[in-house]
């Protein structure tokens, strides 16, 4: 929970206790959840019907299948020919470096801009602005062909190496806000003490850095995991497929006959950002309360 | 931001009087880092010249080329242009369709979100676990997962028309297949992920002072009268934030409709968002040259669009102060 939820919390205590029976607030409740449950019925209906035999899925609007089979799951695993396995190594790989990648190159770009003095530097932030906001279509075309001049189409290397680079420059822009809330005085004491930039950066900043490389490095993971359009570009061989592409893939070679295994692997898809909703919801909400991360 | 800009008083000298920096110490006071910020700013330097600046100009140019991976490219003038707005009816299937889908999704998405957010903050027990509960699926919405379920629940024999049959209903359609229907079913799905609208909306709504809240009772002003009268005038700017962010998001929506038309933006072009369309063109038929135009036809939209909403902003944004 958040400072600030816990002050307005804090503040209507007394009023609140009075209120917590209190038919509007029952009927508030009850409002909520049952909006919930329709909101996420589907997601469940997911989960139980991956586990239903096909014919039910197409009959049973229900939550708890009449009969349960596992046989989805098999069927899903080998869809494409090679195993799923291959699809989350993929994820896994792009994402794991897409988030390293962010981390380092956002931060130190941030550092740059938010404590140092340097020629040019209100233009190249004007520059860094105005990224921010510029669709990725307009950029499509011409990237695509510079990585395939570079022979880097079918690799990894056109999503993970813009990351090092720096080129969300969202991420650019959050940290520079989180470290201009940073005392300079500690800056000030390095520097007293012998510390170059450099050294401010690695001993004092990148330290009390932390939240906000969270936030950065929760939201380039779910980013790039649920990414479609990069790797639908530039992956074309199978065992290249991310699990996104596999899972379209998989929608092409079955039509719409084998749902029940395209649920079970939809579910598997989903495990990854269902663990980072339930391990740091800290880091997005605040992430998006203070950012208007998506 | 304008203190970033203050020299500061020490600069260059340490407390025992030497130079801090030997390196900047001829230059004057004003870049006392050196070498450091470039070194620090390299890969991003990298970065906004080899994948951002540098690939604008070069789409900008091959929007004035035919440009298609493997024949000759020839300067084409206005062409490209020109074709899109006289000669291709698709172009203005999918500009309409993203703009129906912008103009219908955004404010329900954004409307529902307010509403949410506004029963929450009465000061119920168990408000992380509700807006935890609300946001999961923004966090799924844009998965191809989500999608693929879309394309079966809203299927003719899908969950929606299961429940819908068990209510009695029959001759139900199959919505996604349907001209009439697919593009709603996106809209829905759009509307789906209201959660991290409401939570910027819930941080906005505990920045509003209570004792406005309190001097309209007192005034014995309804609730009705608070929404409109201090509620939102006061979370306008926050308002006003989502609807640009939102905009700009949907503008640039591609996997739902790609994965619940298979590709092709059907039926009848009728879920033929414009990206989709612009990636056809690209990866398809790889009329590089075209769709480079298609894309900067996409920044003006946006950009007339969000010019439109700041000049309208002027009239319904209240920033504190302003009175």
């Amino acid at each position: 929970m958040s400072d600030a939820t816990m002050q307005s919390v804090g503040t209507s205590t007394a009023s609140m206790s009075r209120q917590l029976l209190s038919p509007k607030h029952l009927l508030a409740h009850a409002a909520i959840i049952a909006l919930g449950l329709v909101m996420l019925y589907p997601v469940l209906w997911m989960i139980s019907s991956a586990f239903k035999p096909a014919q039910l899925i197409f009959s049973e609007p229900g939550l708890l299948p009449r009969q349960v089979t596992l046989e989805n799951w098999g069927q899903g695993w080998m869809g494409l020919g090679i195993p799923f396995s291959y699809f989350f190594i993929n994820s896994a790989v792009i994402s794991g470096l897409s988030v390293v990648g962010n981390l380092c190159s956002c931060s130190i770009a941030a550092y740059a801009f938010a404590r140092l003095e340097f020629h040019l530097k209100p233009l190249l932030f004007a520059l860094m602005l105005g990224t921010i906001m510029l669709p990725f279509q307009v950029i499509m075309v011409p990237q695509y062909i510079l990585f395939q001049g570079l022979g880097w189409t079918n690799t990894f290397l056109p999503l993970v190496v813009p990351k090092f680079l720096a080129v969300d420059a969202f991420f650019v822009f959050l940290l520079v806000q989180f470290i201009r809330g940073l005392p300079r005085e500690l800056d000030d004491a390095a520097t007293v003490d012998g510390c170059g930039p450099l050294g401010v950066f690695w001993r004092i900043i990148f330290p009390l850095l932390r939240p906000a490389l969270a936030v950065t490095a929760v939201f380039t993971f779910i980013w790039t995991w649920n990414d479609f359009l990069g790797p639908l570009i530039y992956l074309t061989r199978t065992e290249n497929y991310t699990v996104s592409i596999a899972l379209n893939a998989f929608l092409d070679s079955t039509g719409t006959s084998n749902w029940g295994a395209m649920f079970a692997m939809s579910v598997l898809s989903l495990v990854p950002l269902f663990l980072v909703f339930m391990f740091a919801q800290r880091q997005l909400v605040q992430g998006i309360a203070t950012t208007g991360l998506k | 931001m304008a203190t970033e800009h203050v020299i500061h008083p020490s600069a260059g000298v340490s407390r025992n009087g030497q130079p801090a920096v030997p390196i900047a110490g001829r230059r004057g006071t004003r870049f006392k880092h050196g070498y450091a910020p470039w070194l620090l700013l390299t890969p991003w330097l990298i970065g906004l010249f080899a994948i951002t600046l540098g690939p604008m100009v070069a789409s900008l140019y091959l929007s004035f080329t035919n440009y298609n991976l493997l024949g000759q490219l020839r300067w084409v003038g206005f062409n490209n242009y020109i074709e899109l707005l006289t000669d291709d009816p698709r172009f203005y299937a999918a500009a309409g369709v993203t703009l129906k889908y912008v103009i219908a999704g955004v404010p329900l998405q954004l409307i529902f979100a307010l509403a949410i957010a506004m029963i929450l903050n009465q000061g119920l027990a168990g408000l992380t676990f509700y807006r935890s509960l609300y946001y999961l699926p923004s966090l799924l919405g844009s998965s191809v997962a989500i999608a693929l379920l879309w394309r079966q629940i809203f299927g003719s024999a899908g969950l929606v028309n299961q429940v819908l049959g068990a209510f009695g209903f029959t001759n139900l359609p199959a919505w996604i297949a349907t001209p009439e229907y697919s593009l709603d079913t996106l809209i829905l799905l759009h509307v789906w992920t209201f959660g991290s609208p409401m939570i910027i909306f819930l941080a906005g709504l505990r920045q509003i002072p209570r004792d406005l809240y309190e001097a309209a009772s007192v005034d014995g002003a309804g609730p009705w009268t608070k929404f409109w009268q201090i509620t939102l005038p006061m979370l306008s700017p926050v308002i006003f934030f989502n609807l640009i962010l939102q905009m700009i998001h949907s503008f640039q929506s591609f996997t739902q409709s790609f994965v619940v038309s298979g590709g092709s933006g059907g039926p009848v072009d009728s879920t033929l968002l414009y990206t989709l369309y612009m990636y056809q063109q690209a990866f398809t038929q790889f009329r590089m040259g075209y769709a480079s135009a298609m894309a900067w036809l996409l920044v003006l939209g946006i950009g007339v669009l969000t010019g439109l909403a700041f000049w309208s902003s002027k009239h319904w944004v209240h920033y504190a102060g302003d009175k």
